[in-house]
């Protein structure tokens, strides 16, 4: 156990804490307290991270720690963590933190709601840190069950059928996903689980081609990998502002982290062969979302179509394999996670204030909401790829990267995948156009409030994040560039 | 000696200005944000023009070209071994022209905004896209690599997207906006994949490094463009693929036909936007881009500049031609933006590389030159005009020339200048296009020609309907309307922005006298162009006949014929009026097919092909958990009846097997 | 009584065990299943005396587990009618399929 921990630890704590409190301002308070410190010790890890890379420590994952769990199964908690891990838990830090001041006066039972919120954070700590294969598993799960009830209680509209869809068809993903874990055991020899092991030692090409897609799929699913994307819209149209934010935010994330971390690692031969599948399959992603994106009328779903968009980029890069892509597929994770999850506090604040997300029923309300309707311009823009902002350069890398690859399907998937760009511009322009310009549509929305100061607090801090992604993008693509050395090695690149 | 100190100031004040006014631009009193924005913008323009006056000092270099000077060189995304972003500032001929251009331009419309938008609601808004604009353009032009330019392409993009839409509430400007940003996202797209093609093969993005080596085809070139050279899809070079791509980007970005339909409706935005970004600057980025890869396109790929030619020719006679029947002012001058940048690309197009055959090279850059201050003059002129009769439409105005003596001189001076009458600066410019045009193919030049003498028809009718004939508020009829509306009798603008009219008209005056072949010419070699004395003649003389054909037509008030030929228009009239309908096929290919045809198939095919492949399973699955479920019925004698038929096969099989 | 064969005593178990069986399997009076259940019951009562007495005349083992079951049944008759009298008293009947309010298959 070393401080990695800490990150499991301090939600856990939190858990454990909320059950003793009951007045809902003791609640928030504790809340956010947690939440900084998880942002804070993000931070911290950051920047020893960079001193020990810059104090030339050269292994693959740095502050190591194991613990043994269960002997005969050779289960342990093992945690570790290269830049791609840092990265993503600095991303959770940021949106778990940023999603405690967006459901500040969640109703009812605020008590019940952070307990799962701080569970579900457990979870998703718990899966960056662990190099184990079967405590990933196991965090992993325990970030998809809170989900459920999340969205049942707290959520709107068809919140219990969306919470079923949106658990079982993850559920089934990671059946799929526990089947080739446990390939990757039994294949491996059976002695270990941690993933730097069974990374040196390499795996038969025929058990490789079988279980990549087990494991790839699993993942792929939480991922938004078409088409076993349809989870996305419905649940995320149906949860809570904050758990939308964490979601899309964080839990898309560890579709696309999982896939490479496990399935492109552990098997990269297999990737290498059966890339074109899923890289046909991502490619229809990208382009599908975005179309899809272009015609819905409801805030969140639109925003979810273009989270399969944006999401199906991150593993379309991964599968090309190369260097430059894959560095630009984590960019993108970075920045689809920061924007989306401005995305869902901003609706989530307009809904709360007009009780509907159908654009059609709004309009004019750049006059009524300004600083609203200006973070909504912003996060749009970062979405549709302005330059100094963390889409452009996620995007820009992807492409660039994508280039690289010279035959024929690669360049032609590469060209559609660029096509989403212009189609982003389309339906990002044409909500913006009809939810904030123009002249007010309802009259009733012209007295409703501006943001309150928690949700200020919320989408100002993504907003940080996103301009300092977006215009000091090159010691992020350092720290990812270092990190995909070890893979890049194996992929023979 | 260079210092890089006034240098960077020139991009980095207009940013400046942008985030204290978006910071604190609500918080300020009266007119402090102008006055914020106008003096960051005014210490810029100085630091460009000592840039640029250091610049063309600079000792020449041993073959007698301006060496370029890079500064600030910050590696800003490393993308593969070979291939980062750095952004820098690149100082040469072209970019310092453009510095000059730019902050000029901008300058003289911040100084005109204090009065134009006084009293605005977002006045602080207004001045802080503004600096968001000047800053993204001046970065545009100093771009050391392609990638920078690609950068800062786009936002200026997204800056002219926020000030069409300045009046957010106006649908029109809303949806102005929109397509603006939209077509030339498009054309982007075009020129991303060109820079990823181009920088593919040639592994750089250095500006220098291409041009360069385009330079030297013999040598290094040879090696840098070979293997976009020898790839080949559908019959052309990757190299021709790569830099008709970004042709297309410049092509959005300058408006040139089919992608020029977002210029017109840009018009929605306030006036003195339309002069900086739609008619003097970012319009001309094309151009410019053009220009700065002028040594690749016209050496390595000459068939793609010829195609460049064609299309700016044909953009410029059918925006001409469309200008002739306009009937709002700001939409006569935006079609004459378009035609006048067609000029520009035709004479780039039909350039050759070095000596004499570069003069279409150094006269487009010219026209360039000249033409941001014309036109800036023309829109803000405009402006004014608009500003005291609170229309856009021509039959609004008429005999003016009384009540706005000085807009309605710096009109006349702009016009002058814009149809190329001696010694107005357009003259001299576009002399220098239609003595290329000519050198390069008669017809061409001919056709340019003719397309000078439209170009000074409409813009004359544009100016007889403005400012002579009766005055339409006379009527009795109109006054009352004026009263009710609040308006009165139209008078001059206030200095504020009468000042910057006359500053652009004496430019527009004087700028024609530049020896720009000194400063800039394709292959970097100081080089004198003489005036063509038949070009001129024939140039001057069919200006005239168009400037009298208006005059004769419009100069009292529209004569009956002409005014009957409006009234009742002939079917090509009728077509040129709809812009030929180009406007509608876009409407078509955007509302019936991608959004009703692909985008709602696609979205109706998720919800109920993918989604219900989902829903059945679940519902399969429920549908057999119901028959399954009859057995457990919850009857305890089902139960044991069943259990006890087991028992007794169990039994019966225990004994006779 | 020596002289009445085992078989005698088997055959009356069994013709006790199956008419318990199908009496618990027919009958839909609660109360009728519950004598059926003790019919079942003292079948094995039976088998288990005749066994002991038979096979194992030395040991007590037989008895003893019949006593036992025979106390088990009482005790287990004794909750069983509870049960059935609650049931009377909440549904005014102990028709042993009606008995379904539970259960969404009717």
């Amino acid at each position: 156990m070393n401080f990695l921990s800490l990150f499991v630890l301090i939600p856990m704590l939190t858990v454990g804490l909320l059950f003793c409190l009951g007045k809902p301002s003791h609640i928030r308070l504790l809340c956010a307290g947690a939440g900084i410190a998880l942002l804070a010790l993000a931070l911290t890890l950051l920047g020893l991270f960079i001193q020990a890379r810059n104090g030339g420590a050269t292994d693959a994952m740095l502050f190591r720690a194991d613990l043994c769990w269960y002997a005969p199964w050779n289960i342990h908690y093992s945690v570790g963590v290269d830049g791609i891990s840092v990265l993503m838990l600095l991303l959770s830090a940021i949106i778990v933190v940023t999603g405690v001041f967006a459901s500040w006066h969640i109703d009812p039972m605020p008590k019940e709601y952070f307990l799962w919120y701080f569970l579900l954070s457990t979870g998703v700590f718990g899966f960056f840190i662990s190099i184990d294969l079967f405590s990933m598993f196991m965090f992993y799960e325990i970030a998809l069950i809170p989900m459920f009830l999340l969205i049942g209680i707290w959520g709107s509209g068809e919140k219990e059928r969306a919470a079923m869809k949106l658990t079982l068809m993850l559920m089934g993903g990671s059946a799929l996903l526990l089947l080739g874990l446990l390939g990757l055991y039994f294949f491996h020899g059976a002695d270990s689980m941690n993933l730097l092991t069974l990374a040196d030692r390499g795996m038969a090409l025929d058990a490789q081609r079988r279980f990549f897609p087990f494991v790839f799929i699993g993942f792929g699913v939480l991922g938004a990998l078409f088409p076993f994307h349809t989870w996305s819209p419905d649940g995320h149209a149906s949860a809570p502002t904050a758990v939308s934010m964490l979601h899309a935010g964080v839990l898309m994330k560890l579709g696309g982290y999982g896939c490479f971390r496990v399935a492109i690692t552990l098997m990269p031969e297999a990737a290498t062969e059966l890339s074109w599948i899923f890289l046909l399959l991502t490619g229809i992603s990208v382009v599908y979302g975005a179309f899809s994106a272009c015609v819905q009328t409801d805030l969140k779903y639109l925003n979810a179509y273009s989270s399969v968009s944006h999401c199906g980029l991150v593993l379309f890069a991964l599968l090309m394999l190369n260097p430059t892509a894959m560095t630009g597929a984590v960019m993108q994770m970075l920045s689809h996670g920061l924007m989306t999850a401005l995305f869902f506090a901003l609706i989530g604040g307009i809904y709360g204030r007009t009780h509907t997300r159908d654009i059609r029923l709004m309009g004019g309300l750049m006059k009524v909401m300004p600083y609203l309707g200006v973070c909504y311009v912003i996060a749009g823009l970062a979405s549709l790829g302005l330059p100094g902002l963390s889409g452009f350069v996620a995007e820009m890398t992807v492409f660039v990267g994508s280039f690289q690859e010279a035959d024929l399907f690669h360049r032609v998937l590469t060209l559609v995948a660029c096509t989403s760009i212009v189609i982003t511009a389309v339906y990002i322009l044409r909500v913006v156009g009809k939810l904030l310009y123009g002249p007010l549509q309802n009259p009733q929305h012209a007295l409703l409030p501006d943001a309150a100061w928690y949700e200020k607090v919320a989408t100002a801090t993504l907003i940080a994040a996103i301009l300092v992604v977006g215009l000091t993008p090159h010691w992020i693509a350092d720290l990812i560039h270092e990190s995909l050395a070890p893979v890049t090695a194996m992929l023979g690149r | 000696m260079f210092n890089s100190c006034y240098t960077a100031l020139v991009p980095l004040l207009p940013l400046f200005s942008f985030i204290l006014l978006i910071a604190f631009g609500l918080r300020l009193p009266g007119k402090w944000a102008g006055y914020i924005g106008s003096v960051l913008t005014g210490i810029a323009a100085v630091a460009a023009y000592y840039t640029a006056w250091t610049y063309f000092s600079l000792p020449l270099d041993a073959d007698g070209t301006r060496p370029a000077v890079e500064i600030l060189s910050w590696e800003w995304l490393r993308f593969t071994p070979l291939l980062a972003i750095r952004l820098g500032i690149y100082v040469d001929a072209l970019s310092a022209m453009m510095w000059v251009v730019i902050t000029t331009v901008s300058l003289m419309v911040h100084i005109y905004s204090l009065g134009y938008m006084a009293g605005e609601k977002g006045f602080a808004r207004y001045f802080a896209f503004l600096g968001l604009f000047s800053f993204s353009m001046l970065g545009l032009v100093v771009a050391p690599n392609i990638f920078q330019t690609y950068i800062f392409w786009e936002l200026v993009g997204v800056s002219s997207y926020l000030l069409i839409g300045f009046y957010y509430t106006k649908p029109e400007a809303v949806s102005a906006s929109k397509k603006a940003f939209i077509v030339t996202r498009f054309a982007d797209l075009g020129f991303l994949i060109g820079i990823l093609i181009l920088s593919y093969f040639t592994g750089t993005f250095d500006f220098q490094t291409i041009c360069g080596s385009a330079q030297d085809a013999a040598g290094v070139g040879g090696a840098l463009f070979a293997p976009a050279l020898q790839a080949s899809f559908l019959g052309l070079s990757a190299l021709s693929w790569a830099m008709l791509l970004i042709f297309m980007g410049c092509a959005g970005k300058s408006a040139l036909f089919p992608l020029h339909i977002w210029l017109p409706d840009a018009m929605e935005g306030p006036t003195p936007v339309s002069a900086l970004i739609h008619a003097a600057t970012m319009v001309v980025a094309g151009v410019f881009l053009v220009a700065r890869l002028f040594p690749v396109y016209a050496l390595m790929t000459p068939g793609v500049l010829e195609v460049i030619a064609y299309v700016a020719a044909f953009t410029s006679l059918y925006a001409a031609v469309v200008a002739c029947v306009q009937t709002d002012i700001k939409r006569v001058l935006a079609f004459s933006t378009i035609s006048q940048i067609g000029f520009m690309m035709v004479a780039l197009g039909v350039s050759g590389y070095g000596g004499h055959a570069g003069e279409g090279y150094t006269a487009s850059l010219f026209h360039l030159f000249t033409h941001a201050f014309f036109k800036a003059l023309l829109f803000l002129c405009a402006g004014a005009i608009i500003h005291t009769v609170h229309s856009n439409e021509m039959k609004a105005m008429g005999g003016l020339r009384r009540y706005m003596p000085v807009t309605h001189l710096c009109f006349l001076v702009g016009c002058l200048a814009i149809a190329g009458i001696p010694p107005f600066s357009g003259f001299f410019s576009k002399d220098g296009i239609l003595a290329a045009s000519f050198a390069f193919h008669p017809c061409m030049g001919i056709l340019m020609t003719a397309i000078a003498g439209l170009t000074a028809f409409y813009m004359f009718r544009l100016y007889c309907r403005i400012f002579h004939g009766p005055y339409s508020g006379d009527t009795a009829a109109a006054q009352a309307e004026h009263a009710e509306a609040g308006h009165h009798t139209p008078h001059e603008a206030p200095a504020v922005m009468t000042a910057p009219l006359v500053f652009l008209a004496v430019l527009s005056l004087l700028t024609g006298f530049i020896p720009f072949g000194d400063f800039l010419s394709s292959d970097g070699l100081p080089h004198a162009f003489p005036l063509q004395t038949a070009v001129a003649v024939c140039s001057v003389l069919t200006a005239l006949v168009g400037i009298g054909i208006a005059l004769y037509a419009y100069g009292r008030g529209p004569r009956p014929a002409f005014q009957r030929m409006a009234d009742q228009p002939n079917a090509f009239l009728r077509a040129a009026k709809n812009r030929f309908y180009i406007d509608r096929f876009y409407l078509f290919i955007t509302h019936r097919i991608i959004f009703q045809g692909i985008s709602t198939a696609l979205a109706w095919f998720d919800r109920h092909v993918i989604d219900g492949v989902v829903f059945g399973s679940g519902k399969l699955t429920e549908k057999i958990a119901r028959k399954i479920r009859i057995i457990q019925s919850g009857q305890l004698q089902t139960y044991a009846l069943i259990l006890l038929l087991g028992v007794l096969c169990l039994i019966g099989l225990v004994l006779y097997l | 009584m020596a002289n009445i064969p085992m078989t005698y005593y088997l055959v009356l178990s069994t013709i006790l065990f199956f008419a318990g069986i199908y009496g618990f399997i027919t009958r839909r009076n609660l109360l009728a299943m519950l004598i059926s259940v003790e019919l079942i019951l003292n079948a094995t009562d039976i088998n288990f005396a005749v066994f002991n007495r038979f096979l194992f005349p030395e040991h007590m083992e037989g008895l003893f587990f019949a006593l036992f079951s025979i106390a088990i049944s009482a005790a287990e008759t004794a909750i069983a009618i509870a049960i059935i009298i609650n049931i009377y008293r909440n549904l005014k009947h102990i028709e042993a399929q009606k008995l379904n309010e539970l259960n969404d298959l009717k």
